[in-house]
């Protein structure tokens, strides 16, 4: 007889066990830990902080370590514990113009005040397996210094919005939603799209970006500029009254310069599609930039084609922790509606082959 | 908190629930029976001291719902207010945007308080409304979802031309007011869906 | 200070959290039918395996209740269990697998046959909120369709099904009207259900997560299966007896028991098929 589902309090923690048996693998392979995972699976981490929407690289990586490096699993494992966290406050808007960079490039300058700086990037690398990291000779790498530039770098989009070639943000005196309180209603203003779209899917943003270009909703992209570095966190406590720095996180920032062809009330401009997410994410940053513009179809007067530029189609599935669940969900027992189906099924066939027996006769 | 430290002991307040965690579930269960099966009287908030005029029931559900996501009105006084918002740090607003409204006097009429839209009539208000006694098994005529056949429930201190006013929300459903009568430690609920008939 | 987990709080969810479920929950009772949103929160168990229903309960669950979990009518389905050791584990409640025992009923696919009374809640499981969603995707467009009343897109469907297969194609899901003003998902319980819904002593409550939706039918209100005169509701259920019990008014599953087409059916809700089965057995002895 069929005993899958039925009967399973032992077969639950035979499970558990063996999940855990397999997560540390061959005993005679050293284990894995989490500072190892913090260190040398950098971007994984990145990810998983962006996904789980919380900026905590150890937990991140002590995720990733629990999911066995299923980076879905592990950005699931980061949300499940941020939504217990009390919420104390929001914090200042964060101030990218003057973050520690790393690396800050534009496609649309050959230089600019700040300079490009490349930074750690595979942009450049040549794509072959590298046998010497299979043996671990694990000497630290010299690198070059340059002096790391300082002060403030201005934003590419800010040099063109002095000439007045760059439609400038309107400013929002309105608390911004908090998807994390409140569910999406629609029309979803911007700053609700952009919390959606920092925390989205890296694939699907990735594949909706690609379908704007690809002529699907797309608005001629340049990368104004992209930025990857640390920047400083404030807080302002109600009893102080005014900021105070918590620490510094790990960003990246996509700008990205569309063309706009004008519109009844608007001259043609230059407008903007804004990425920003944890951590080092330059594909997911540059991806938000693609589908944060082609969101804006509506406000811009733009005609709404594609899904890209459909909020409701694009706001809705681009969470992998809800679509995981839902697409997954299809494996628990379905067998009640199911029976229900077969029964259908069976009713109509007999009142179809009735039909046919009476036509013939 | 909410700019009235030090605590509420130094500021003369009573306590709100001794167990905050356990007392608002049970408040809540209270709330929820008597939403869903109006006239019927619960009890909730024996155990609480509230300023006057507020009594134990309507400071019950405040403590158990209101918080800073609620906008509040009430005719309580500055005693209940500062009880009020120093447990549940709710904002004051005028009447007609409020979540919750209390009314220990004459209350506000029910046109007069949100009353939700078309496509989201949860928006309508609660009003939290303190009478002088609730009785069951005599007096109005309730009917309606959540009654089997017919509900009595006697408001004592119900105010003058209620059952017309509650006529006129009951038409306008979806869109509407609903209502949470507290005496003492007792309270009833008139969900916007249920049709009064004077007894 | 109530916890029964260390670092959370009693029944998971932190107190401004349950307050905004519950503010949602009240509404959804005097609204009878109509869908509301709320903030849904991520919960340690994945969206699809119940995260609406699992909060609805955190949020009205209490040291006192009892709590039965049923996923396809069953006690010991590896879902339910992983639900109700959830709630063992956060709120330390009383479970039973026995309907009668219980105050409050999580479930997934299935109303229990035994009849509920008024002093239980019955939660479900919702997955898809919307009633209208195959017909109309879009929740701008559902809500307004849903604030005008206007729910011809559907009776056009059921019409269509009449039309291709005589008689209306929904198994399970199918949709009802809730004191005749909201159109209403069920969940997918088996259409076989649905009259259990209709003026039921119990309370109804409604959780959809991934969706952030709630929504509730009071005690003793009408909820009827959508319709036309001249092709009533009939509910549907495999037409046999229980191996196990011999029932032949409860919904069953279908055991294949070899693979030469031997079958046999069986009760879906376990409980109740266990109850008749000690019942014969007294009977007999």
């Amino acid at each position: 007889m069929y005993v899958a589902v039925k009967g399973g309090e032992r077969a639950i923690s035979a499970a558990h066990a063996w999940l855990d048996e397999t997560r540390r693998g061959d005993p005679a392979v050293p284990e894995l830990t989490v500072a190892q995972i913090e260190q040398q699976m950098g971007l994984a981490v990145d990810r998983v902080m962006a996904e789980g929407s919380c900026h905590d690289r150890f937990l991140a990586a002590l995720a990733i370590k629990q999911a066995k490096g299923d980076l879905i699993e592990a950005a699931f494992l980061l949300r499940a514990y941020r939504t217990t966290l009390q919420r104390f406050g929001a914090s200042e808007p964060l101030e990218t113009s003057r973050m520690r960079l790393r690396r800050r490039i534009s496609a649309t300058y050959k230089d600019l005040p700040g300079g490009q700086v490349l930074g750690p990037t595979f942009d450049y690398t040549h794509r072959l397996l590298d046998f010497a990291l299979a043996a671990e000779a694990g000497d630290a790498v010299a690198v070059p210094q340059a002096e790391t530039p300082v002060a403030e770098v201005p934003r590419v989009t800010e040099l063109l919005a002095r000439e007045g070639l760059m439609q400038r943000e309107a400013e929002q005196d309105e608390e911004p939603g908090d998807l994390t309180r409140q569910p999406l209603a629609f029309p979803a203003a911007r700053p609700l799209r952009l919390q959606n779209l920092a925390r989205g899917d890296e694939g699907f943003l990735l594949a909706l970006g690609y379908s704007t270009q690809r002529g699907y909703g797309g608005n001629h992209p340049f990368v104004g500029e992209i930025r990857v570095g640390h920047v400083a966190v404030e807080f302002t406590p109600p009893e102080l009254g005014f900021p105070i720095e918590l620490g510094e996180i790990g960003i990246t920032e996509c700008q990205m310069v569309n063309q706009f062809k004008g519109s009844r009330t608007e001259p043609p401009q230059f407008t903007r599609g804004y990425g920003l997410v944890f951590g080092h994410g330059e594909r997911r940053a540059m991806a938000m930039s693609l589908v944060d513009r082609a969101l804006r179809a509506g406000e811009l007067g733009e005609d709404i084609t594609a899904p890209a530029q459909d909020e409701e189609f694009v706001l809705y599935h681009s969470d992998n922790i809800e679509a995981t669940g839902f697409v997954e969900h299809l494996k628990l027992p379905h067998y009640v509606d199911f029976q229900s189906e077969l029964e259908n099924l069976r009713t109509i066939r007999r009142s179809a082959e009735q039909a046919m027996q009476e036509a013939a006769e | 908190m909410n700019g009235l430290t030090p605590g509420f002991a130094d500021a003369g307040l009573t306590p709100g629930f001794a167990d905050p965690v356990l007392d608002g579930q049970a408040t809540f269960r209270a709330v929820l029976e008597a939403m869903s099966r109006p006239g019927r009287v619960q009890r909730a908030g024996s155990a609480l001291r509230p300023p006057a005029p507020l009594n134990q029931a309507a400071a019950a559900v405040l403590l158990t719902l209101a918080d800073a996501d609620t906008g509040f009105a009430h005719d309580a006084g500055v005693a209940a207010e500062a009880w009020l918002r120093f447990h549940c740090g709710m904002p004051l607003v005028p009447g007609a945007q409020a979540a919750f409204v209390l009314a220990t006097g004459t209350p506000p009429a029910l046109a007069s308080l949100a009353q939700g839209s078309e496509e989201e009539p949860q928006a309508g208000a609660t009003l939290v409304l303190q009478v002088n006694a609730l009785t069951e098994g005599t007096g109005w005529r309730l009917i309606g979802p959540g009654i089997e056949t017919e509900h009595r429930l006697h408001v004592d201190g119900a105010p003058a031309g209620f059952v017309a006013a509650w006529a006129v929300n009951r038409a306008s459903f979806p869109l509407g007011v609903d209502v949470v009568l507290c005496v003492g430690d007792r309270l009833a609920a008139l969900p916007r869906t249920t049709m009064i008939a004077e007894g | 200070m109530s916890t029964t987990l260390e670092g959370y709080n009693f029944a998971y969810l932190d107190e401004a959290t349950k307050r905004m479920i519950r503010r949602a929950l009240l509404k959804a009772v005097a609204i009878p039918g109509h869908q509301i949103p709320f903030g849904a929160r991520e919960m340690p168990l994945p969206y699809g395996w119940g995260t609406g229903g699992i909060q609805v309960t955190a949020a009205i669950l209490g040291p006192t209740d009892t709590l039965k979990v049923i996923d396809q009518g069953a006690d010991d389905t590896t879902n339910a269990i992983s639900i109700r050791r959830f709630f063992t584990r956060v709120a330390g409640v009383a479970t039973t697998e026995h309907t009668a025992e219980a105050t409050v009923v999580q479930t997934r696919h299935r109303i229990p046959e035994r009849l509920l009374r008024e002093d239980q809640i019955i939660v479900y499981q919702v997955p898809q909120p919307e009633p209208l969603s195959r017909l109309e995707p879009r929740r701008t467009e559902t809500k307004r369709l849903h604030a005008l009343a206007d729910y011809g897109l559907m009776h056009v469907r059921l019409y269509e099904d009449i039309a291709r297969f005589g008689h209306i194609a929904k198994a399970y899901d199918y949709p009802v009207m809730v004191n005749g003003r909201y159109l209403m998902s069920p969940s997918p319980i088996p259409a076989f259900d649905n009259p259990k819904m209709h003026r039921m002593a119990a309370l109804q409550l409604f959780g959809a997560g991934r969706e952030k939706r709630i929504y509730a039918i009071p005690p003793y209100t009408d909820v009827r299966s959508l319709d036309f005169e001249d092709h009533p509701f009939r509910p549907i259920r495999a037409p046999h007896a229980c191996a196990l019990c011999a029932s032949t008014d409860t919904y069953l599953d279908e055991v294949i028991t070899d693979d030469a087409g031997g079958r046999l059916f069986v009760c879906s809700d376990t409980d109740h098929c266990a109850e008749r089965q000690a019942t014969a057995q007294e009977a007999a002895e």
